[in-house]
């Protein structure tokens, strides 16, 4: 509490610019504000804002959903095939990245990897029939956040996939992905010609044998601490993996070494991953899920626990909100494009990466990645502010992931809905590119931002959750 | 003896944790300090060291800190200063570091300036009530510049605040001096003894100037907004100024100005002034004005209030102005000059000069029957607030742009009616840099037009507002204008003058 007098005064200053001289001429502080209306003006969010900021019942609940998420310890508990793994995951469903969607409205690559799963499952014998198949409505399209699991791109998942598990010990859930298939023509991107099919079916087949045997020599691989070393190493575990994905490769050789596998699948299985540098982002994506999940549910809260897009909406969750998704349309993403290739080829913003973002990694961790910043400017100052903007508007910084070129501060962590829209800094997400047009593959990468409407929404329904409990 | 921390998984490099290390090897007590990721090898290097026993269930992936000393209470608290270096690390980016950015949210601006107690709030009224009500949720008291705040709204922000020991000064609160600093649209005064709490904006310009302009001076100048004491306020702000002025040891005399209040709110008003334990003087503007009892005094005028409020803090009693006493100037109007027609910028003075000459008609009316039906068009005895909605939609506030008020007066010079034209010219911060060269050409040219016009007017100003209070008088002056201290003496100069035509 702030009395007013008796106290140096020190202002606020919102608004006439001129009211701070005279403030600061008589000896008072006076801190000027850059301020626009929030929500973009919408008198409505903006009211709905108002009784939220500063509220104690949705502080307290930020809390609890903050602390629960940086008590969350991800440990990768193994692969499992996902019919058996995923919980509620159906015989004829696939599950996608980003908000719920139906098949009319999908975007190309997300067509192109669902005919591709179709192929891959079996449930049909060409391309033609696999797509008829999936425009009748015998098969169920299902987020895969409505499952605990995430998926880059597309995230196409069906049945038959190996996924990882990931397992959080503080609170006991469960997250899974699918394993990266690499670069090029792959599913994640909407291919489904022959050669990606048979890559899924040797991952199925081979991969995931081989490193469920290596896996058994390999106890508790605590997570958390990997990522915290590769952020340390250049990687942001989003848009950049290498140093993860060789550190994961460091504890997985010996393992699979001593395992019972054959020593070539072994050296097939080493080969593959040594030869993808995003191999780690499933996992740190698994990881991302795990925490954010176990901060999902806290009645009241503002803290986002899902930011996903499906290439034609971008979709937020809030912790207190329940199962309700938050959308708007996702943009195109302006980032820098391979040579041939434009911002016209571009699909909207696609796939479940985003999760790392929410979780404080990925472009909220720009200041570890040096080496990726050619994405945001060029300079190495652009991503610490990056980096520092993201403090603005998060609840907490996680001292799990220290941030070297920031003096090993943490990394900005539980993204608050009410500070977004009250300051109108948008969560800042560094991403691939997909081709519009099925099976073409990446074709850039680049920074967005999560659309301001998707955050305007559920603050305008969080307010009416809370009047309704009053 | 020595103990230790384990904090499972919990990453740091090995450099920070090596002067983490140091860091806590120097602190008072401490043998031996060391601060290493739980690998087996780091693990034999403590127990070599005699920094812990034998086994530790601990795994590669915790961090452990450990400590050798003299007393538990020393290593407890190497073990705490490990733990708040660890959970608080420096945010200041590697390499100085761009400034940080403006704020962008009350929130922010808070992060920035936590000792902050004040926000001043000047968006458009649509966004205002809501801005209010994030400052008061931030625990800060809130000046609301803006209009065009629901009375509902206002209420419910007031009650709101009052809960939580808040003040919120507005809305369509246009000036206040705290703690000597001015704040929105303010004259600059020296401090002093006088409290002041009011619900007009010029009205506190006024007595705030007047108290200085003889000699007095201003503790706590706390604005509430015009519908403070409306019905569906009650006056909550006007009764927590007032008792905050009750306690403050700096203010010795309290000056309430308003328009007269609703009956019940003047009565909880005058109650507490009652109360006070200070002597109170109050205007409620345009008013029939109680008799006085106790240390609580009423007065005719804001200049009445300045004055009394001057001589009460200076341990004198206050004496009655001879405002009927203007002397008429010599000035020779020709057949058919009779009326006045007052072009004002200050609501309030507008409305004093309503209660004054008593038969003038406004669009801002102390007798809601003088109401014009066109505001446009002016007859026999008019005044008007040029600061009235109809004439500032769209265009800035009459003390900002004098262009509106400019093109009146020479409207109102070419009647051949009209003898006196009444204006008042408002200095301090926000208003306009340079009033009187703006007013002098068009003064000039309604001399041409009419060169038996004349001109009244106060300056409501202090020699130390950036405008110059004796700057803009001369200049004035020069112009041929009848200058008055107060606007009260300006209307009753005004009224002297065509007395007897």
């Amino acid at each position: 509490m702030n009395s007013l007098f008796g106290q140096p005064l020190s202002v606020l200053n919102v608004g006439l610019a001129s009211f701070a001289d005279a403030i600061e001429k008589h000896g008072g502080a006076a801190t000027r504000l850059d301020w626009a209306p929030p929500a973009a003006g919408e008198r409505k969010a903006c009211d709905a804002l108002a009784a939220l900021v500063g509220h104690p019942g949705v502080d307290a609940a930020n809390a609890q959903a903050v602390e629960r998420y940086l008590a969350a310890q991800p440990k990768l508990a193994g692969i499992g095939a996902a019919r058996e793994a995923v919980p509620g995951l159906g015989e004829r469903m696939i599950l996608h990245a980003g908000p719920p969607i139906e098949w009319q409205r999908m975007c190309g690559p997300m067509r192109g990897a669902i005919v591709g799963a179709i192929l891959y499952e079996g449930w049909a014998d060409d391309a033609a029939r696999a797509q008829a198949m999936a425009e009748s409505g015998d098969i169920v399209f299902e987020p895969c956040h409505h499952h605990a699991a995430v998926g880059p791109m597309a995230g196409i998942l069906s049945p038959s996939m190996p996924v990882w598990m990931v397992e959080n010990a503080t609170q006991g859930n469960r997250a899974f992905s699918t394993l990266n298939e690499g670069l090029g023509k792959v599913l994640r991107f909407g291919a489904n010609s022959p050669e990606v099919i048979a890559r899924l079916r040797w991952m199925e087949k081979t991969l995931a044998p081989t490193l469920r045997s290596g896996l058994e020599n390999l106890k508790d691989l605590e997570l958390k601490p990997l990522m915290a070393q590769a952020l340390h190493m250049g990687d942001e575990v989003h848009n950049r993996n290498a140093a993860a994905s060789s550190l994961l490769i460091k504890r997985l050789v010996p393992a699979l070494l001593k395992s019972a596998a054959p020593p070539a699948d072994v050296a097939a299985a080493i080969e593959f991953i040594a030869g993808n540098d995003h191999f780690f982002l499933n996992i740190s994506m698994a990881a991302c899920k795990s925490m954010l999940d176990a901060a999902h549910g806290v009645a009241g809260s503002s803290m986002v626990s899902v930011m996903a897009r499906n290439g034609v909406e971008f979709g937020i969750r809030l912790s207190g909100l329940g199962e309700r998704w938050f959308t708007a349309p996702a943009p195109v993403v302006d980032g820098l494009y391979f040579p041939n290739y434009s911002m016209k080829d571009a699909a909207p913003d696609l796939g479940d990466s985003a999760i790392t973002e929410t979780a404080g990694v990925g472009g909220f961790a720009m200041a570890a990645a040096p080496a990726i910043v050619k994405f945001v400017g060029g300079a190495a100052q652009d991503a610490l502010a990056n980096t520092l903007a993201m403090t603005h508007i998060t609840l907490r910084r996680n001292g799990a992931f220290t941030l070297p070129a920031l003096d090993f501060a943490g990394t900005p962590a539980g993204i608050d809905a009410r500070r977004v829209v009250d300051t109108g800094i948008l969560p800042v997400i560094n991403t691939g590119i997909a081709h519009k047009e099925p099976g073409v593959g990446q074709i850039g990468a680049g920074v967005t931002r999560a659309p301001l409407a998707c955050f305007t929404k559920a603050i305008v329904a969080l307010e009416a959750s809370w009047r309704k409990t009053a | 003896m020595y103990t230790h921390r384990l904090l499972p998984n919990l990453y740091r490099d090995s450099v920070s944790l090596m002067q983490l290390s140091a860091s806590l090897g120097r602190l008072p007590g401490v043998e031996q300090a060391a601060a290493v990721m739980a690998t087996p090898a780091n693990l034999d290097l403590l127990r070599a060291a005699g920094l812990m026993g034998a086994a530790l269930a601990a795994s590669p992936n915790d961090l452990l800190v450990a400590v050798r000393g003299k007393s538990s209470a020393s290593l407890e608290a190497a073990l705490a200063a490990a733990l708040a270096a660890l959970d608080k690390p420096p945010e200041r980016p590697a390499g100085g570091g761009a400034a940080a950015p403006p704020p962008r949210s009350l929130q922010m601006g808070l992060a920035q300036a936590p000792r902050a107690n004040l926000a001043l709030i000047s968006v458009p009224g649509e966004y205002a009530a809501a801005e209010a009500l994030k400052a008061l949720r931030l625990g800060l008291n809130v000046m609301l510049f803006s209009d065009n705040v629901s009375l509902s709204d206002e209420s419910s922000l007031k009650k709101y605040a009052r809960e939580r020991g808040l003040l919120v000064m507005g809305p369509d609160c246009g000036t206040a001096i705290v703690d000597g600093v001015p704040l929105g649209f303010a004259n600059a005064v020296r401090r002093g003894a006088i409290g002041v709490v009011g619900a007009s904006g010029t009205g506190m310009q006024q007595v705030t100037s007047l108290v200085h302009r003889r000699g007095g001076g201003i503790s706590q100048a706390i604005g509430t907004g015009g519908r403070d004491l409306h019905r569906e306020v009650g006056g909550i702000t006007m009764l927590q100024g007032l008792e905050r002025l009750a306690r403050d040891p700096d203010t010795r005399v309290i000056v309430l100005i308003s328009k007269p209040p609703a009956p019940e709110v003047a009565k909880a008003v005058l109650g507490a002034a009652r109360r006070a334990g200070k002597p109170v003087v109050v205007n409620f503007v345009g008013a029939a004005h109680g008799a006085a009892e106790g240390k609580l005094c009423f007065a005719r005028t804001l200049e009445e209030a300045a004055a009394a409020a001057v001589a009460l803090s200076k341990g004198r009693k206050p004496g009655r102005a001879a405002l009927g006493a203007a002397k008429r100037p010599a000035i020779k109007f020709k057949a058919g000059q009779r009326y006045i027609r007052g072009l004002y910028s200050g609501g309030t003075f507008c409305y004093e000069a309503c209660a004054l000459l008593g038969d003038a008609w406004s669009n801002a009316p102390v007798d809601a029957s003088r109401k014009m039906k066109d505001v446009w068009k002016s007859r026999e005895h008019t005044v008007i607030d040029l600061g009235d909605d109809v004439f500032t939609r769209g265009r800035p506030h009459p003390m900002i742009d004098h262009r509106l008020r400019n093109e009146r007066l020479l409207a109102e010079a070419a009647d051949p009616e009209v003898a006196v034209i009444l204006f008042d010219v408002v200095l301090g911060y926000g208003a306009h840099p340079d009033p009187a060269a703006e007013m002098l050409p068009a003064l000039a040219a309604a001399k041409r037009k009419n060169r038996s016009i004349a001109f009244v007017a106060s300056v409501c100003g202090t020699d130390e507002d950036p405008q110059g209070l004796e700057r803009q008088e001369s200049a004035l002056r020069a112009a041929g204008v009848l200058l008055a201290e107060s606007n009260a003496r300006a209307v009753m100069l005004a009224s002297a003058l065509i007395k007897n035509i």
